[in-house]
């Protein structure tokens, strides 16, 4: 009840002010803190659902300082092609974690990482005559991860953000299903919930330690944050295991494996001319 | 003033049945929508937006294209629009309305909706968008509401009305430049990354908002005694073949800087649009015919609005001009321009787009409402109108 | 003008359809529900009464520190143990059935989460 009532005071305050004092007074609003906390509150999302009234909650309300990190990727396409049957392997092993559910009618696909080929994934640097390896073979595509990211800056509502570490992360409790941000991405990353998702999937057989979603929201990849948050690899790496087909680390650390990998190598990102600094590079 | 709407002969509610026959039609519809998901239309992962989106943005366009009779009026002091600006103002309150319809309809969560306030993002151009909508809505329902009423008093309207009659001027530009942001600010959609959308967003509304208040007027002539003026609609008209040409245009500098450049993201989506695109040797074309369609009528209305003889000396001609251009820039924004930004795809595959009858019906319910709204406001409007008479 | 004949009959239906609740339960809130607690455990993340009047808001700020901050540190003490901020990962290892915990007294009040929409329920 109590929730309610405030939660009509801030709509109310919020239009009111909306009108009056345009959106700056949005903004101070909603993150609840001084114009500079503000700004640096656009940078890094805060957690700040509700931010303000319930300061008084532990960790509440508080800004998120940006660690510094940024994790990336690196798919190193060689090894793609010498074991054909880890792609197909690696999408399946990241469906199965994260409850992505399989629907047979192409409109209501979703998928979090997927096959596509080289010319698809790379339209930029199609060329007249591909030789046989990148011709019949597949490049997994996911999201970027953009470190500009387009996705985020349409999103009205801040479901999508980019978290501490440069997790271009989903908030399913808060988006709308405006689908703006899938018309933003320009790699076609982002999946739409049609329908129940939970039709899509064997309710026996599915991974009780991660949700699945709703109908009416969007996902993506998210980076396995669920497990690099506790410390782990991301679900598709660890598959790939010993094979080193896909590396992941922290892009700002120099002392990271994965700068190591992008030294050593000549990679390449999907639609540079995009402007979107995508976190995921891949070695042909 | 609302009893002015309660009266009305056998016509007038037979009309007002019809459309809301189908308003509940579209009722049902939705229910089903809403318990299923956007599954039930023809929308998928590849074409994120659909029939409802591409109407939004044609409809934002006829509420914009409203100020086209406000502003000669209350800025240049053009005695000749007194009697028509009200239709312009009611217009724009009965499209808008449609607009936040359509959206509504289109979210997948629409019980969040106001997360849009609660979280807001003043990155995202949708949210300055929900401001102008919103603005201009209560602009245009005050402005309307009170010089109206004064009318009806038979005194001047008070003096504090003209700051928002004003305001109302640059807030319907702002409501499109805002609407052609949303699309021209996307990296990766070559098809809408082009400064020319909001210019020729405004083009073509400044033409299919006064397109419609011809015909509407036209129509109050012959089904009440409301006469707008032969000069207010000849005046309409030149508005009208200006702004309209002005579109085509901008429409053919995006031909040439795709076709002369020969960029292969600005070629594609024409290509589709007007010639259909061939893609692993299957033809892509279901958006053609509607694309010629727009081409077609465009030269049929702009030929009627021209000719003398049509246009002064005919109201059937000259009503079928105006119908023609409206028609033909539905053509070109309320279908071609957001369906085709879809093709290609991102991943450079081609999926086309068949919206289901469910969706058309809901489609077509949201149209009624405007139309009942509107149908209504007018009454009302013509009511006073006749009362001072 | 003023047709007294109708108001007050008026009244009186309206005062009785908006309390039509109440008397059709005969001003009697039903059986108070009885949430099965867990066998083995006495602790809970917070006192039981605060749990009880809070444990929505605590859940929402679980939510927000674990999302939109990627905080999945095990920093909730129950007893003598750690657990991470998690609904179906934490909360649930000892409420093993949402049907006897959750949703007994979410019945009685009438309220309907969303929460299962998306997350899942021990299998009972
Ligand atoms: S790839 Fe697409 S969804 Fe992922 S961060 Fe970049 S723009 Fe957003
Ligand atoms: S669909 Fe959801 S995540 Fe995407 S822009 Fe809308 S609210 Fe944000
Ligand atoms: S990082 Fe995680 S979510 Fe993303 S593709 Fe790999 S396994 Fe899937």
């Amino acid at each position: 009840m109590d929730k309610k009532r405030r939660d009509f005071l801030k709509i109310a305050g919020v239009t009111t002010l909306a009108g009056l004092g345009g959106t700056t007074v949005v903004d101070r609003l909603v993150s609840g803190s001084s114009p500079v906390q503000a700004r640096a509150a656009q940078e890094v999302d805060p957690a700040e659902h509700g931010a303000g009234e319930q300061t008084a909650a532990a960790g509440h309300g508080e800004e998120v300082v940006k660690s510094g990190n940024r994790l990336g990727m690196v798919v190193d396409l060689r090894k793609f092609r010498e074991h054909p049957e880890l792609l197909e392997k690696v999408r399946q092993a990241c469906h199965a974690e994260h409850n992505v559910p399989d629907f047979p009618n192409k409109k209501d696909v979703i998928k979090w990482i997927w096959p596509t080929g080289f010319e698809n994934a790379f339209p930029e640097h199609s060329t007249y005559h591909l030789n046989e390896s990148s011709e019949d073979n597949k490049v997994p595509v996911f999201c970027n991860h953009c470190d500009s990211p387009p996705c985020v800056k349409a999103c009205p509502t801040r479901a999508t953000f980019k978290n501490k570490d440069g997790i271009v992360a989903m908030d399913y409790h808060r988006c709308i299903g405006c689908r703006f941000c899938m018309a933003a991405c320009p790699y076609g990353m982002r999946s739409f919930n049609w329908r129940d998702p939970r039709a899509g999937l064997d309710m026996n057989n599915i991974n009780r330690r991660f949700p699945t979603r709703m109908r009416g929201v969007v996902e993506k990849c998210n980076f396995c944050a669920e497990r690099v948050g506790l410390g782990e690899q991301p679900k598709c790496v660890e598959v790939c295991g010993e094979t080193k087909a896909m590396i992941f680390g922290n892009l700002n650390d120099p002392e990271s494996e994965i700068r190591k990998v992008l030294k050593e190598n000549f990679t390449i990102q999907r639609k540079p001319s995009a402007g979107t600094h995508p976190s995921v590079f891949y070695i042909v | 003033m609302f009893e002015k709407a309660l009266k009305g002969n056998n016509y007038y509610w037979m009309w007002l049945a019809f459309l809301g026959t189908f308003i509940g039609i579209a009722a049902i519809c939705y229910v089903r929508q809403f318990n299923y998901g956007l599954g039930l239309t023809g929308m998928s992962r590849d074409v994120s937006w659909g029939l409802y989106i591409s109407q939004f943005t044609f409809l934002v366009g006829v509420a914009a294209g409203g100020v086209m009779v406000v502003l000669p009026y209350y800025i240049h002091n053009y005695k000749e629009f007194a009697k028509i600006t009200i239709l312009g103002e009611f217009l724009a309150i009965a499209a808008l309305l449609m607009c936040l319809s359509f959206i509504v309809v289109d979210l997948g969560q629409p019980m969040r909706m106001l997360n849009v306030i609660f979280h807001a993002q003043p990155k995202s151009m949708l949210f300055y968008d929900m401001l102008v909508l919103n603005g201009y809505l209560f602009l245009n329902i005050i402005c309307g509401w009170v010089i109206l009423t004064s009318e009806r008093k038979e005194v001047p309207p008070p003096k504090w009305i003209y700051f928002f009659v004003y305001l109302s001027i640059p807030f319907a530009v702002s409501i499109h430049t805002v609407t052609a942001m949303l699309y021209c600010g996307l990296p990766g959609r070559h098809f809408w990354l082009s400064a020319i959308v909001a210019p020729r967003f405004l083009a073509s509304a400044f033409a299919a908002g006064p397109a419609f208040i011809v015909v509407a007027a036209l129509i109050l002539k012959r089904v009440s005694h409301f006469d707008a003026g032969k000069k207010a609609i000849d005046k309409l008209v030149t508005i009208i073949i200006y702004a309209a040409l002005v579109n085509v245009f901008f429409v053919g500098l995006e031909f040439f800087v795709g076709y002369y450049s020969n960029m292969p993201g600005h070629i594609a989506t024409l290509q589709y649009l007007f010639f259909g695109l061939e893609h692993n040797g299957h033809m892509y074309n279901n958006l053609v015919p509607f694309m010629w369609g727009f081409v077609v009528l465009f030269i049929i209305g702009i030929t009627l609005l021209s000719i003398p003889y049509t246009r002064r000396h005919n109201d059937f001609w000259l009503g079928a001009g105006a119908a023609a251009i409206f028609i033909s820039f539905w053509l070109d924004k309320g279908v071609g321009f957001v369906l085709g930004g879809f093709v290609p795809t991102p991943l450079e595959e081609v999926v086309e787009y068949y919206p289901t009858a469910n969706e058309i019906f809901i489609t077509i319910g949201v149209w009624a409402m405007g139309f009942f709204v509107l149908t209504v406001l007018y009454k009302i409007a013509i009511g006073v109108e006749q009362e001072i008479e | 003008m003023y047709d007294s004949g109708k108001i007050i009959p008026g009244l009186i239906i309206f005062v009785l359809f908006i309390t039509f609740p109440i008397w059709y339960n005969h001003g009697d809130a039903g059986a108070v529900p009885q949430p099965e607690l867990p066998k083995n455990v006495k602790e809970c993340v917070l006192p039981i009464t605060e749990m009880r009047s809070d444990h929505m808001q605590l859940l929402n700020e679980w939510r927000d520190i674990v999302l939109r901050t990627g905080d999945r540190s095990f920093d909730v003490k129950i007893g003598d143990k750690m657990y991470q901020k998690s609904l179906m990962n934490t909360c649930m290892e000892c409420h093993t059935s949402k049907k006897k915990f959750c949703d007994t007294c979410h019945t009685y009040a009438s309220v309907k989460p969303y929460c299962w929409d998306c997350h899942l329920a021990p299998v009972e």
